[in-house]
């Protein structure tokens, strides 16, 4: 098992690389000389270039880049332009922020999703599975920024019950964690579903009904258990969805995240930061993914079976 | 003898669609999804036709601003004086072109890929399943941002940009596709008697690997669409004046609180067409695979 997980670590290098390789590149690509850009209008040929060497952005995007990941691995991400101060520390300031809307969102989506689905397949082809679809299909159609200026308009504006934005108090969380939970429930509502689904058509639930066992315990202990391996499954891109969610919610809701950052980075054409924040991002949710997978390896017996060798 | 197997032969390749439309005409919310998007096409079409750019859609009009609604404009007028219903209907065509063409992008790439890492397996398949597991690591949004940052903002780098974000799901649905064909009997009948690779692919292999690739097709045209109207939204797709639903809608977000027409209006549109795609992709689906069918 400890080999199992040393070599996903491993194997998690070259990945890791090729993304903020790719990252990196198309960041590049941007238009804007960010050098040109800062030097006085008097500067010649040679002052930009020595600011170009001092900036650390000379010679080709390969030599760039691996200056750029040998930084990185020593904590520094360069300078944020527009805000005079280096990345990392705009980075992690704003990180808690995001995390915190993420986390609050799939908890929103599970707590939606799995009695819902659970209701949807137990009463399969009922009016409560019509419903419980016809609801997670809408919910996957919205589009979250527009559910979230719904919900502002219904519940600050109209009722003033909740704030419209802002962060630091808990009421202020439950609008944007909603809206993103919304998505997210949609999806996860049709998987427990079907996963349900598939586990009630299994020979052990049969089993378990032919022995007298109640029918709300089988479903509770037998059926339950095994159809939730798959929410554990999609659990490394739910959070990636809610992550890239977050992006309009932030903007919607004025949430103080790494979303509303990055693109008022790319706005203002700050993309020292952009890339910043991009980067870490992607580091975030690879590492998020397979701590994932080897959490699911050691939940399913059937696959830690596998690497027990 | 010979002629009477041809004949089944035939047969049973020409019912493949007429299967597949028997299939999914029996269910009736995939049938109303395919009506909607058939609506949906009719008035981006006219829409196109009848009204004029410069003229309906986007000259102000600062006499008549912010409007509510009322029978001379059923939905209002936004803050410049523009009929909001007008640029709704006109703005169908943004949404339609960008999801269907993305899709048309990323299936092409990305279906390619996934036949070839499928049919020749090895470094190739290796290689190809590595990078698509790069480019998913991204959120897809944040992708797409990136590659709007990179080429520019216009509605041609919009389709490229998110078709270049859907590309791995396409590879892997159709790598995924091809596994289960690849060993058959047939496949080998063909390479022995000497059939190229291309038309092996091409003539027996993508047949048979279709299902998965159409139904993914309808899901990305409603995810492309989405993904769309988020990036005009940020203000980092189709640049205004252009009525594109995300963008109208992100245009009246400062007057919600009392013109809040200006916001419902185009995000029941982008929820109205995404929802019949996701219809019709579920529809199909099951008319596919009848197995699968809950």
């Amino acid at each position: 098992m400890l080999r199992y997980i040393l070599k996903r670590f491993l194997m998690m290098i070259p990945v890791l690389l090729a993304v903020s390789f790719v990252v990196y590149f198309l960041m590049d690509l941007a238009p804007g000389d960010i050098v040109s850009s800062m030097a006085p209008a008097d500067a010649s040929e040679a002052d930009i270039e020595r600011m170009r060497e001092e900036l650390g952005l000379s010679g080709n995007i390969f030599e760039r880049y691996t200056r750029y990941i040998g930084n990185l691995l020593r904590g520094d991400l360069g300078m944020s332009l527009s805000m005079k101060r280096p990345v990392i520390n705009v980075f992690f300031e704003r990180f808690p922020a995001t995390l915190k809307l993420a986390f609050g969102s799939i908890f929103i989506a599970l707590v939606i999703s799995i009695p819902l689905g659970i209701s949807a397949a137990t009463n399969h082809r009922s009016w409560i599975d019509g419903t419980s679809m016809v609801l997670s299909m809408l919910g996957l159609s919205m589009p979250s920024f527009w559910l979230g200026l719904l919900l502002i308009l219904g519940f600050s504006l109209k009722l003033g019950w909740l704030p419209s934005g802002g962060s630091g108090f808990f009421s202020a969380i439950i609008l944007p964690a909603i809206t993103l939970g919304a998505a997210q429930a949609g999806n996860l509502t049709r998987i427990t579903r079907s996963s349900m689904l598939e586990v009630t058509r299994q020979d052990y639930l049969r089993t378990a009904r032919a022995k007298g066992v109640a029918e709300n315990v089988v479903i509770r202990k037998h059926a339950l258990k095994n159809a939730l391996i798959p929410i554990i499954t999609v659990f490394g891109s739910t959070l990636g969805n809610a992550l890239g969610g977050a992006v309009a919610i932030e903007t919607v809701f004025s949430w103080p995240g790494v979303g509303r950052l990055t693109v008022a980075a790319i706005n203002v054409r700050d993309m020292n930061l952009a890339t910043g924040c991009i980067i870490m991002f992607t580091i975030f949710l690879t590492l998020t993914l397979l701590i994932v997978d080897i959490a699911y390896a050691f939940a399913d017996p059937r696959i830690k079976a596998q690497y027990s060798r | 003898m010979f002629k009477k197997k041809s004949k089944v032969r035939a047969s049973k390749k020409r019912s493949y669609m007429s299967e597949l439309w028997r299939n999914y005409k029996k269910n009736p919310s995939a049938m109303i999804g395919l009506i909607i998007v058939v609506v949906i096409i009719i008035i981006a079409i006219f829409a196109q036709i009848t009204l004029d750019y410069n003229q309906d859609i986007v000259q102000q009009n600062m006499k008549e601003r912010l409007q509510k609604p009322s029978s001379e404009h059923i939905m209002g007028t936004d803050q410049y004086g523009r009929d909001v219903l007008v640029r709704v209907l006109y703005g169908a065509k943004y949404s339609l072109a960008v999801g269907i063409i993305s899709v048309a992008i990323s299936c092409l790439i990305g279906s390619s890929l996934g036949l070839i890492a499928g049919y020749y397996g090895g470094v190739i398949e290796n290689l190809i399943l590595r990078s698509t597991e790069v480019f998913m690591g991204i959120p897809s949004v944040l992708l797409a941002i990136a590659i709007m940052a990179a080429f520019g903002q216009s509605l041609f780098v919009l389709m490229l940009a998110i078709g270049l974000v859907y590309v791995p799901m396409f590879a892997r649905t159709a790598r995924a596709a091809v596994l289960p064909v690849r060993d058959e009997e047939y496949i080998e009948a063909a390479r022995v008697s000497g059939v190229g690779d291309l038309k092996i692919i091409f003539s027996h292999i993508l047949p048979n690997s279709l299902s998965p690739i159409i139904v993914q097709v309808t899901m990305g045209v409603a995810n492309g669409i989405l993904t769309a109207s988020h990036l005009s939204f940020l203000g980092l797709g189709v640049p205004v004046p252009a009525p594109e639903w995300g963008a109208m809608l992100s245009g009246g977000r400062e007057f919600i609180r009392d013109y809040s027409f200006l916001t419902f209006y185009p995000g029941f549109a982008i929820m109205i067409t995404v929802l019949s795609f996701n219809l019709m992709g579920d529809g199909l689906r099951d008319a596919t695979d009848p197995k699968l069918k809950q």
